[in-house]
């Protein structure tokens, strides 16, 4: 007979897999089995930059021989590619953050009424990194100040963007050195689409540099735009209990999904589902309320900062509606796959599209408009609350789920480590600088239904705690680990090394830290700023005993982000099939030309035990260079007794503590 | 688990917050809000609220305001599953506990209830601890006498263990509080206070330990008194929380002893305490927080074995003690130097007026004398000894090394007092033919012979000296010929000593002495040390620096030349500028020795007085620490001192040492001692004999009586008044501004 494939790692998955198979309901798992794909395109070797192709550059020494019809190289083509797909993904996070801000302007200037400046100790912050004066200023003008002067970094031509000088001095040093300090945003996506365009940029180191320029757009632009501002609108996350899993669905209120990646609408919708009228007319409809969920890296958002459930990532999206409890799900932009709409057909699922830039044939499009927030989200709700009675009993109903703590951002990963008073990065300095934390993982990146998907995932984060590394999650990589149950301050008890498990414990910490969505990979920047400017450590970010993972990408933007953490000075690990295996040369660059340029490098490694491997190498490598205590498993956090005989001895009347007040 | 303490601590801040607001309404009810406070001599109000925030609490409204700023950082208990973080929280609490503590105590002072009795034993416990004592300890904070401070909360489970432990950290020099209580063995509650009055013995700021109170919000005292040091010494700014306990944990070596078993509110002033750095060490079965960073090392750590825990609590706060013992049957250490010694108790005594003594260290050549040799010189002085009563005693030091000079043998010979001194039950007071030593019983019964006065100085004199005394060789005279004898040779001695010493002055030597000793907590002071100008802390001259640099090239104290006389009437030299740039971290670029109006000295906070100038009278007054009434500025020394402190300039302030004010170079280019227009009475008691000399050379014989003190005016107006009625030559001179 032969052997079950176990699509996903997630039980509560992989049941609802097993139910669609009963039921001939397809999903991405049965679609990834059966298109395999292209092994061309999949190494990167695959040139579709002009219509005299697509050029297949193969064969024998095809590094050496193989040409397109213009006589672009194997190492050319490679690169470009990878560098499109670094200004797709930049892009992508860099147009939410462009809605962000938009979104602050209206807000500031009184136009967007729904919303409010909920975090203005954030909103200070932000304006002191870009040298905005507060002083006698009203808060909606600063907001108004900072919103321009943040986007005049999508358009600027020239200069730099403003959150570069936000890094340690030497890094920004490397930046300027090796030509990646990019100037504005839109200008180096616009440059990477012209530069990897036929005929333009074709030696491959040239390439993949602008290629990090365009990244750090990303991270040091896009993303960390989006994250500042998220927290300003919508307030800077602290911790918070949640649920994940579908359990978190309930039979008797209307459950409505939001899915996607930007928090604006989903806020609103936070919000308006508390609201006595609407509760009502649920309850006017049989329901006993209103349930929101929340999945992929929208869920993120609102999990992060209300504690809002959520039902998993990017696999999810289609196992959710096939619980048969999902009344509506509101879809905003990336990630969403276009099956839902298909497969909700067979369910009483409302699919709802919810931005002016994302259509699915087949969906309800509600368009959002942050001028009318409020309004918009009654009606999403509506829908939802009025598809209640069309629920049916088929489905596969899923009661599992787990508790988890979400909300570590930076700030109070500060905060956390000394309190009001006290906050500082020193703890967490000291820990790995004695070896009681060997080294801190970055932990991210989507779920993908081409592995035992969230397994990877799961195996690294136990593996990685094990072994005493501190791992921050982000994104689907947090889907995974908080629907395994992992994001619990519990795990550090009980499957996390002992050095680590003792500074868990003095803080109160899962040993798997929840920084929030995709997009907030930029809080991870964040994070190793604090820690080179704290001190003993490296005084950069690069050399840190840190290491980015993304086991199960499958997005640009990861690719986008793989390359400014690289950039930055992390050494990045993707799982799964090199985009760039075709070519030895482009390899060897992102690999070791990088890492002698930036200290970061990104690999590809789709063998976690050997994911495993590389990362303790790099993070004890950084150690030594560091000349930091060597890590010794079980050094800390296990008392060990190493008695003489006169202590043996005196074993025998032990000092037994006195009792005192009870 | 850590979650245990957290919680505790959590509800602890509200049980402590609780009591301190139900207090605060009754005594808004007896006195009114706009009822004003301040606790005894100090200009730090609530101290730990105002170095934290910034609020000076001056009125029960205050204190009802910074009550409301204490109850935003109260938390809620993490749940008993998935729990969020607590350790921010808990710490929060710990301060919010603090605060609380704070306001209680002040309130109690309000309604009468403070300095605290004992019930039990009628001991009346220190209360808050004064400015005054705070700048008084400055310098031994800082030259290695007192490696660090513990308070100890709870009690020992019997009166042996809690006095052993103390005797312990008094041997180490550690300065000890104490406060709260705990059950002892036989389920008594009780506290090591008691335990200790239980057995007869000393308390207090004399013998280094200092009961605080019966309660544990009692502890603030000393979490107060640390605190007041990063902004005594540290010039840190009040509201500067980050900088005030970076200080404290970085620069305050305290450390909690918890004895018996822990309750919240020991948790919860505890997790107060580790926000300042400071860690608890437990004798009960707690549990433990190692991982470090908000401490220097462990912030909780349990040792069960009391013969253990002093021993595993200096390592844990990392107290670097140095103590070495000669080999004598006492127990000795500074701690012991305050202890009195009555008449009743004595043995034993030599000198005073009872009979003739003297103490003289000398210079001798390497192969004169014989390293470790004891003389004892005298017929029958082992049965004079050992019956006690009177006797004449003759110290003779002689030293010897290949980097010995005359010039240390004053410094070596200060130091005698202090080796006799330290010594557990043996007193020592005065110096050369004016020494007085008392023996106690106790001291004898533990077996303390005449040799040992010749061993303690032997083996402290090599201890101190390390670096320039290759051989020390001791003899005691003890009949009365012999004594007088010795006695005159010294006096010849002594005399020129002094006639050498009066010959240095500034124009005479091509180098100073800087003191940095105190940058440890204040790290942009430097003192700049000429023979004419001794250190502001009045502990270190000219001669002394010139030895510690010998001693330790890299020490404290470096050579500073003088480079070029810039301005002869300022004082300022181009080489004392270069240094001091250096020195003071770029904080300090130029500074003129001989005036207080443009560039003076910077003080760390020790100083032994305060000048200050009072542009109506065209002149200044000068109060010393431990002054406690008003000045004609308006500012008694505790505020004055505020201003003066943290290594910055202050023209028209100045912090000195109370023999500058009769050196010839005393606000030199001011006009010199002629500007002094008020003065304590103490200090012109102090001063009066040498000032009269002075005041003769200015041609104003009459100087002192012209100059006024408290008991002719505390104010300028009356100042100025007096001034004219006597016709003080300051009216006179060319206006200071």
């Amino acid at each position: 007979m032969e052997e079950k494939v176990i699509k996903s790692a997630n039980e509560a998955a992989e049941k609802i897999v097993e139910w669609a198979e009963e039921h001939h309901l397809e999903t991405c798992f049965d679609r990834a089995q059966r298109l395999k794909p292209c092994p061309i395109g999949e190494s990167g070797a695959c040139c579709r930059v002009c219509h005299m192709g697509p050029c297949r550059l193969v064969g024998p020494d095809a590094e050496e021989k193989a040409t397109g019809v213009c006589g672009a190289r194997l190492s050319t083509v490679v690169a470009r590619n990878l560098v499109r797909m670094i200004a797709a993904g930049t892009a992508a996070h860099s147009d939410h953050a462009r809605d962000m801000v938009l979104t602050l302007l209206a807000t500031a200037e009184g136009e967007a009424k729904d919303f409010k400046i909920t975090d203005i100790e954030k909103l200070y912050r932000v304006a002191g990194y870009l040298g905005i004066e507060i002083e006698g200023k009203a808060v909606n003008t600063v907001a108004k100040e900072v919103a321009l002067k943040l986007l005049e970094d999508f358009g600027r031509q020239k200069g730099r963007l403003n959150y570069l000088k936000r890094a340690p001095k030497k890094t920004q040093e490397r930046w300027e050195k090796w030509g990646v300090a990019p100037r504005g945003i839109d200008r180096e996506v616009v440059e990477a689409m012209h530069r990897t365009s036929i005929g333009v940029d074709h030696d491959p180191d040239h390439i993949l540099t602008h290629g990090l320029r365009t990244a750090l757009a990303d991270g040091w632009g896009g993303s960390m735009i989006s994250t500042d501002i998220t927290d300003i609108l919508f307030g800077t996350p602290r911790p918070v209990k949640a649920e994940a899993s579908f359990g978190i669905f309930k039979e008797d209120e209307v459950n409505l999904v939001v899915h996607g990646h930007e928090p604006s609408l989903a806020e609103m919708i936070v919000d308006v589902i508390s609201e006595p009228e609407i509760v009502e007319y649920a309850k006017s409809k049989g329901a006993k309320g209103i349930n929101l969920g929340g999945m992929c890296c929208t869920a993120n958002e609102v999990l992060m900062r209300h504690g809002i459930p959520t039902a998993g990532g990017f696999t999810n999206q289609e196992l959710g509606i096939m619980t048969g409890l999902v009344d509506a799900i509101s879809v905003d932009v990336q990630c969403i796959m276009p099956a839902i709409a298909e497969l909700s057909k067979k369910f009483h699922t409302k699919v709802i599209t919810t931005s002016e830039k994302a259509m699915i044939p087949g969906a309800i499009h509600v368009e959002y408009d942050e001028h009318r927030a409020r309004e918009v989200a009654r009606e999403i709700v509506k829908i939802a609350i009025d598809n209640f009675p069309n629920r049916k009993t088929e489905g596969s109903h899923i009661t599992d789920k787990y508790p988890l703590i979400g909300g570590f951002s930076h700030e109070y990963i500060e905060y956390m480590q000394g309190g009001r008073w006290r906050a500082s990065f020193r703890p967490l300095n000291d820990a790995i600088m004695a070896g009681r934390i060997r080294g801190v993982v970055g932990l991210a990146g989507c779920d993908n239904p081409r592995v035992q998907s969230t397994g990877i995932h799961k195996y690294l984060a136990t593996e990685l705690i094990k072994n005493d590394i501190l791992v921050v999650s982000t994104g689907c990589g947090s889907a995974a680990c908080g629907t395994a149950g992992y994001l619990t301050p519990e795990t550090a008890l009980e499957m996390a090394g002992p050095g680590l498990r003792e500074v868990c414990e003095a803080i109160g910490i899962p040993p798997i830290l929840h920084v929030g969505a995709c997009v907030d990979n930029s809080r991870i920047l964040t994070i190793l700023t604090a820690m080179a400017e704290e001190g003993g450590l490296s005084d950069e970010i690069g050399g840190m005993p840190g290491v980015g993972i993304a086991p199960e990408w499958m997005s640009e933007k990861a690719i986008a982000i793989g390359c400014y953490f690289a950039a930055s000075g992390v050494p990045v690990i993707f799982g799964g099939e090199s985009p760039v295996g075709a070519s030895e040369e482009v390899t060897r660059i992102m690999t070791e030309v990088w890492y002698d340029r930036f200290k970061g490098c990104l690999h590809f490694e789709p063998d976690p035990d050997k994911i495993l491997e590389l990362t303790y190498r790099y993070i004890d490598n950084a150690r030594d260079a560091l000349k930091l205590r060597k890590y010794e498993p079980g050094r800390f956090g296990v008392e060990r007794k190493l008695l003489s005989m006169a202590d043996r001895r005196k074993l025998e009347s032990p000092a037994r503590p006195h009792e005192g007040v009870k | 688990m850590s979650k245990i303490i957290a919680s505790a601590a959590i509800r602890g801040s509200h049980k402590v917050f609780k009591e301190a607001e139900e207090l605060l309404q009754k005594v808004i009810a007896e006195k009114g809000e706009d009822y004003e406070f301040e606790f005894p001599d100090t200009a730090y109000y609530l101290p730990m609220i105002y170095a934290i925030t910034g609020f000076a609490v001056k009125t029960l409204k205050d204190m009802k305001q910074a009550l409301r700023m204490t109850e935003s950082m109260l938390q809620v208990e993490p749940e008993d599953k998935v729990w969020k973080p607590y350790l921010g929280e808990a710490l929060d609490s710990g301060m919010a506990t603090l605060f609380a503590e704070e306001i209680w105590l002040a309130l109690r002072y309000i309604e009468g209830l403070e300095p605290e009795k004992d019930p039990v034993t009628g001991y009346e416990y220190n209360g808050f601890i004064t400015d005054t004592i705070q700048r008084n300890l400055g310098i031994q904070l800082v030259d290695g006498r007192m490696p660090g401070f513990a308070a100890i909360i709870g009690a020992a489970p019997d009166e042996e263990t809690a006095l052993k432990i103390v005797r312990e950290l008094q041997e180490k020099n550690i300065l000890v509080f104490l406060s709260g209580q705990a059950k002892d063995k036989e389920g008594k509650v009780t506290s090591v206070t008691r335990q200790l009055l239980n057995q007869g013995i000393e308390l207090g700021w004399d013998v280094y330990v200092v009961p605080l109170g019966t309660t544990t919000e009692h502890t603030l005292y000393a979490l107060d008194w640390a605190i007041r040091a990063s902004m005594i010494f540290g010039g840190m700014k009040p509201g500067d929380y980050k900088g005030n306990l970076r200080y404290t944990k970085d620069r305050v070596f305290a450390f909690a002893l918890a004895l018996g078993e822990m309750d919240d509110i020991k948790w919860a002033t505890g997790a107060g305490a580790i926000n300042m750095g400071f860690p608890a060490i437990c004798d009960t079965d707690v549990p433990v927080i190692h991982p470090t960073g908000v401490c220097t090392y462990e912030e909780v750590e349990k040792e069960l074995d009391h013969d253990k825990i002093v021993q595993r609590a200096i390592e844990v706060r990392g107290l670097k003690v140095i103590v070495e013992k000669p080999p004598i049957p006492i127990a000795y250490g500074s701690a012991f130097e305050g202890e009195r010694i009555r008449k009743e108790d004595t043995f034993i005594e030599f000198g005073g007026t009872r009979s003739p003594a003297f103490e003289w260290c000398r210079m001798r050549e390497l192969d004169e004398i014989e390293d470790g040799k004891i003389i004892i010189v005298g017929d029958d002085w082992k049965e004079r000894y050992e019956k006690g009563g009177v006797m004449p005693l003759g110290i003779l030091v002689e030293v010897a090394g290949r980097k010995m000079q005359q010039d240390f043998l004053p410094i070596i010979e200060r130091r005698l007092h202090h080796n006799i001194n330290e010594g557990q039950g043996i007193w020592h007071m005065g110096q050369r033919d004016i020494n007085w030593i008392r023996i106690s019983h106790a001291a004898k019964q533990a077996g303390f012979g005449l040799e040992d006065i010749a061993k303690i100085h032997h083996a402290m004199t090599h201890k101190r000296f390390s670096a320039i005394v290759d051989k020390v060789q001791v003899t005691l005279f003890t009949n009365e010929e012999d004594v007088i004898k010795w006695r005159e040779e010294a006096r010849q001695e002594w005399k020129a000593r002094d006639e050498r010493l009066a010959a240095l002055t500034d124009d005479t030597v091509d180098t100073f002495y800087s003191c940095l000793l105190c940058q440890s907590f204040a790290p942009t002071h430097v003192c700049v040390i000429t023979p004419e100008r001794l250190g502001l802390c009045g502990a270190y001259n000219w001669l002394d620096g010139k030895a510690a640099y010998e001693i330790d090239p890299t020490g404290g104290n470096q050579p500073v030349p003088k480079g070029q006389l810039i301005d002869a009437r300022y004082g300022r030299y181009t080489g004392v500028d270069e240094y001091l740039k250096k020195a003071s971290g770029g904080a300090v670029e130029t500074l003129n020795l001989y005036t207080i109006m443009e560039n003076p000295m910077t003080s760390c906070g020790c100083f032994e007085c305060i000048v200050a100038i009072i542009p109506e009278a065209n002149g200044v007054m000068i109060v010393q620490r431990g002054h406690t009434g008003m000045t004609p500025i308006g500012m008694k020394f505790s505020t004055l001192a505020g201003t003066v402190g943290g290594g910055v300039q202050t023209p028209g302030f100045m912090g000195i040492g109370v023999n500058f004010i009769t050196s010839k170079k005393f606000l030199y280019g001011d006009g010199g001692i002629k500007r002094i227009v008020w003065m304590t009475k103490a200090l012109k008691e102090r001063v009066k004999e040498k000032f009269q000399q002075r005041a003769e050379e200015e041609g104003v014989p009459d100087l002192l009586d012209k100059i006024a003190d408290e008991t002719i005016c505390e104010d300028s107006e009356k100042l100025l008044e007096w001034l004219t009625k006597v016709g003080h030559p300051a009216l006179e001179m060319e206006p200071m501004i």
